[in-house]
């Protein structure tokens, strides 16, 4: 027994392998073996590797346990119902307009309320170009710019306003919010990067909104702000160049703002485009018209080459005093809109009409080169007069025809409350005969909400007289209502 | 890849056919109006589909690739019909038609193999091109970007460049084409010439009186004179032609708070509210009713102006098979049963979305089937009729009267002026609380401009008109005339056996061309013997079912339409277009097309 124990031992005890028999032993074996042994250590790396396995977490569902959580889901209303003392908004009427009078709720006043800042609005000439218009081409296109929805009018309009500024080509669409919400998206893309400003009126929101991009937003007009950011990305790209390389970046601005009634610095913007390779897209739907020596908008206002700009949009609801809008920009750059553009491809094209008011509008313009000056003297008129009034704050350029009013002490008065002091200033100067309106804001979705305000645009169509007759009345009005309350 | 997707599709036939016989039973009973699935028609040509394929599989079947791996490739096509009861108030509704039928006869095999070929050669040369220019052997046509540009990183990325400069610009001059005058039956148009393939297109001043098969001028109100047109003039001068405040500061004229009314009136809803631009009209109103939280079931073709809505509202979205009503029933159990996706928490409401006429595909959309649906699973339905307003139903409601659908069940309703009205613009149409609440959010009521007068007027005037509150039978007289046309044309075009898809009574006639080289050429020629007809190709369409669309007029008379048929006919045989496998229809006699009544 003891002999047989002594025998087997040592073939049960394993003698210490050396690295060479290893290797020989490795050498020996047949190739099957190694495979299967190769796929083994796969196998226990996998297992290694891979998480814990997990339990199935989802449940499935019977039918009739489906139909139950049916049954049980109770979805919200459609829309929030209304309480029994809502009072749904009321727009006001307007029963007359352009000129320098404006006919609200049945009385007349001298407008400092709508955006007709050339007087456009009331002209015979664009009354008459329309008409004519209308006679050759009817109202509706009936189609988008791509199916026959093409005039001989859009071409030329389109010719005409690149011309006008300077720029290789226009695009025209035929809705002015949707004009500068489109072309935003049309360029900047998922991943691209947006430095845009914190003014910026709502259309261009929901441009960056669908662009789906990285907004960057730096404080309104604020270049240092801007330039912290830029400097930041700068660092940021040096991190990853590869993914610099693909991102495009860009700064939207616009020329004048809706919103606060200043003026970008669109040369120090350029300075930027080229120190930090960011293009520039401007919206000049408020500048278009209204600044610079002849009215060709921020950049002749700034003396900047208009070329330096990679895209200039604006709607023609202002200073055209019609309705629709365009791009104007290099052809390299305007003419992907004409496949990407979601408002130009998928709507149906600007009435030509519409489009030959436009064209006349332009022409009035070349005609009195003057124009843009006179309103801008005007402008600095209205800002010192109005900034004689103690209770309020007139903000915006001095040169620039869009003045918000703010309520100077606001106390612990809540935004409701300045709103309805504001809405009471209007309506004692309608019936004094001024017509003003407060700024309308959507106030949950705007990003960064403006302050209740009055906002005053300043056009050219009142005579002085009037316009003094306005001031006095917003002066007297202001006073009047604010002195009891603040 | 494709192949392998198809043909598990085609495994899991069986298991879909069970569940859905069940849930269209269930739907059966529960149509208020009395359209009633009774038969189902297979119409495969060579019968090899024996397991009764029903219409969801038309979709299935029509993206191409199923085409390839079904197995059966002969070309049969499936027809559903849906008999209808007879009706009180459905039997006015559809003189002509008394099915709803709607047809997309599958691509022959020989045809997707060749479409398929044309763009391999198409991007196979592209691709030769690109590295050509590349290297600088042949010069780079077009714009460039500016030498200042030349270290920022490029506009545009390497595809979209791709797509423009080596298939679009073959095609460049059959979109964009310039007319110079009024959209009527027949217009003017403007010739192109080009030196260099398109890169640059220059007018040649030449103007060719054509048939007009393009636009979207269903009742003909796209006029330059007449009752209508002197209204408008009027509008303009008392008015001007702009408006420069948005509607809730200083932009709402009196016309527009009428044209409210008369909308409300025209639509039957409690309230209604217009906007100057329909794409404006979707995109900017729908976040005023979803957002966060909420869920989007929208059709698989919805139009882009639907598709960026949701998205600026936030909501999720899913899309459902394109008017496929086992699809839509799927997506709605899984996303009320699965809940928000990682939370799990309720959906806070669901809002279908669907479109009246599919103007790229001729359909209609199932609606009776879609409400029973919404009834069913407690959602709401937002019903785009941009196409169908004007165009639909005896007196021009659209698709409600058309199917004859109660009108409450609609909770949004949205159309556009640009269409059957002659005119831009849209509206949405609702209860009083739900309008009251876009009225207070509408982004394009706070902060775009309103319709500008002219426009308003002829709204105003056309939709009077259409409602015969101008004293005349104008409108009913021209809604007839649009259903005679419709019948006739596409009965026409089914003898003369081309390939076209879409609902018999759907006045939007898309065409099947497919291969993409005979495209432009198709346009080209029907454009030289006087005919203006739309030609798309993806990425508007599938891949391999580039079509030519027809938009059919009230204002077009017999002899239009035949010379129209004439010259697609004589095209259509010199490209080889005519691939229909169905049987001719069966001959019939054409009663006198209703004449045009004058102002």
């Amino acid at each position: 027994m003891n002999d047989n124990m002594e025998s087997v031992l040592p073939l049960l005890t394993p003698e210490p392998w050396s690295f060479g028999e290893l290797f020989e032993a490795f050498r020996q074996a047949p190739m099957y073996h190694l495979i299967f042994e190769g796929l083994l250590i796969i196998f226990i790396i996998r297992l290694l590797l891979s998480k814990s396995y997990s339990i199935q977490s989802k449940m499935v569902l019977t039918e009739k346990e489906k139909d139950q959580l049916i049954e049980e889901w109770t979805p919200e209303p459609l829309v929030p119902k209304l309480p029994d003392d809502y009072e749904p908004i009321k727009y006001r009427t307007v029963t007359q307009q352009g000129g320098s009078m404006l006919t609200v709720d049945g009385k007349q006043g001298i407008n400092l309320g709508t955006f007709n800042f050339l007087g456009m609005l009331g002209r015979k000439e664009t009354a008459d170009a329309a008409v004519k218009s209308l006679k050759k081409y009817g109202v509706g296109t009936c189609g988008p710019r791509g199916f026959y929805g093409t005039m001989d009018v859009h071409l030329d309009f389109e010719e005409r306003i690149a011309k006008f500024f300077g720029m290789e080509m226009g695009i025209l669409y035929s809705y002015g919010f949707s004009t500068v919400a489109s072309c935003i998206p049309a360029y900047s893309k998922r991943g691209d990067i947006i430095f845009c400003d914190e003014g910026v009126c709502f259309a261009v929101q929901m441009g960056l909104l669908a662009s789906r991009s990285q907004i960057k937003f730096f404080k309104h007009n604020d270049m240092e702000d801007l330039e912290r950011l830029l400097e930041e990305q700068v660092i940021e790209d040096k991190k990853n160049p590869k993914k610099a390389k693909k991102t495009r970046k860009f700064m939207v601005v616009e020329g004048l703002y809706t919103n606060t009634g200043q003026i970008t610095p669109i040369n120090k913007l350029v300075e930027f485009k080229y120190k930090y390779k960011v293009r520039i897209f401007l919206d000049e739907s408020m500048s278009f018209g209204v600044l610079g020596k002849t009215g060709h908008g921020v950049t002749e206002h700034f003396g900047i080459d208009v070329t330096d700009i990679d895209l200039i949009s604006a709607c023609m609801e202002n200073s055209l005093g019609t309705l629709g809008g365009f791009c104007v920009g290099s052809k390299y750059v305007v003419d992907h809109q004409r496949l990407s553009g979601l408002g130009y491809c998928f709507s149906a094209s600007l009435p030509p009409m519409l489009a030959s008011a436009a064209m006349a509008a332009l022409d009035i313009m070349e005609d009195d080169p003057t124009m843009a000056s006179r309103l801008q003297a005007r402008s600095e008129h209205v800002h010192e007069e109005l900034a004689k009034i103690a209770e309020m704050k007139v903000a915006g350029d001095p040169v620039a025809p869009i003045k918000h009013l703010y309520v100077r002490e606001t106390g612990d008065k809540t935004r409701q409350e300045i709103m309805k002091l504001l809405e009471l200033i209007v309506n004692m100067a309608m019936d004094e005969g001024v017509v003003l309106t407060t700024a309308c804001y959507l106030e949950e979705e705007e990003a960064f909400l403006p302050p209740p305000s009055i906002r005053v645009a300043v056009n050219i169509a009142p005579t002085e007289d009037q316009l003094a007759m306005s001031l006095q009345v917003i002066q007297k009005v202001a006073s009047e209502v604010l002195q009891n309350e603040v | 890849m494709v192949l392998l997707r198809g043909s598990a599709t085609a495994m899991q036939k069986p298991e879909c056919e069970l569940e859905k016989n069940g849930v269209v039973a269930g739907l059966k009973t529960k149509m208020a109006n009395g359209i009633e699935r009774s038969a189902v028609q297979n119409g495969a040509v060579n019968g090899i589909m024996a397991n009764g394929d029903t219409v969801h599989q038309i979709n299935g079947l029509r993206n191409g690739s199923t085409t390839v791996c079904n197995g059966d490739m002969n070309g049969h096509l499936k027809i559903q019909t849906e008999a209808k009861k007879p009706d009180a108030t459905a039997t006015t509704q559809r003189t002509l038609a008394s099915k709803f039928e709607e047809t997309f006869e599958e691509t022959p095999l020989h045809i997707a193999l060749i479409t398929y070929f044309g763009f391999l050669v198409l991007i196979l040369v592209g691709y030769i091109k690109e590295h050509l220019w590349r290297w600088g052997i042949l010069k780079k046509p077009g714009s460039k970007e500016s030498s200042k540009l030349n270290d920022f990183v490029p506009l545009f990325s390497d595809f979209v460049n791709f797509f423009g400069r080596n298939i679009y610009m073959r095609g460049r001059d059959c979109g964009h084409i310039p007319v110079a005058g009024v959209p009527g039956a027949q217009f003017d148009i403007m010739e192109y010439s080009t030196p260099d393939y398109n890169w640059t297109l220059n007018l040649t001043g030449n103007i060719k009186r054509s048939v007009n098969l393009g636009s979207y001028n269903y009742l003909g109100f796209a006029e330059n004179s007449g009752p209508r047109s002197a209204q408008v003039e009027v509008a303009t001068k008392t008015y001007g032609s702009g408006i420069c405040s948005p509607r809730r500061e200083l932009g709402n004229l009196s016309i527009h708070t009428e044209l409210d009314r008369l909308v409300t009136r025209f639509t039957g809803k409690e309230d209604a509210v217009t906007f100057a631009m329909g794409f404006a009209t979707n995109a900017l109103n729908m976040p005023s009713l979803i957002g966060k939280g909420c869920l989007v079931v929208s059709d698989k073709l919805n139009h882009a102006s639907i598709v960026l809505g949701t998205r600026l509202s936030g909501a999720v979205v899913r899309i459902f098979e394109h008017n496929d009503m086992e699809s839509l029933e799927k997506v709605l159990r899984n996303a009320i049963v699965d809940g928000q996706p990682r939370s799990h928490r309720p959906w806070k409401k669901i809002l279908i979305v669907v479109e009246g006429i599919y103007s790229m595909e001729g359909s209609i959309v199932r609606l009776p089937e879609v409400v029973a649906l919404k009834k069913k699973y407690k959602c709401y339905l937002y019903l785009d009729e941009a196409h169908s307003i004007g165009a639909m139903g005896h007196s021009g409601r659209g698709i409600v009267e058309y199917f004859g659908v109660n009108i409450d069940d609609i909770d949004v309703m949205m159309g556009t002026f640009s269409k059957s009205f002659g005119a831009c613009g849209g509206y949405l149409a609702g209860s009083k609380d739900l309008i009251a609440r876009i009225r207070s959010k509408s982004h394009s009521a706070a902060y775009g401009a309103p319709m500008a007068p002219p426009v308003v007027q002829q709204v105003l005037a056309s939709m009077r008109t259409i409602m015969g509150e101008d004293g005349t039978s104008i409108g009913v007289n021209r809604i007839s005339r649009l259903a005679w046309n419709t019948q006739y044309f596409r009965y026409r075009l089914r003898e003369m056996g081309f390939i076209f898809y879409g609902n018999q009574d759907s006045p939007v006639v898309p065409l099947l061309i497919y291969v993409p080289a005979k495209v432009p050429a198709f346009s080209r020629m029907c454009r030289k013997r006087g005919l203006g007809i739309v030609v798309c190709v993806f990425p508007a369409t599938p891949l391999v079912e580039s079509r030519a669309r027809i938009c059919l007029s009230a204002n077009h008379t017999k002899e239009m339409l035949d010379k129209a048929l004439e010259i697609i006919s004589e095209v259509g045989d010199l490209l080889n277009c005519k691939l229909s496998k169905l049987p001719k229809p069966v001959p019939r006699e054409w009663n006198d097309q209703p004449p045009l009544e004058e102002e």
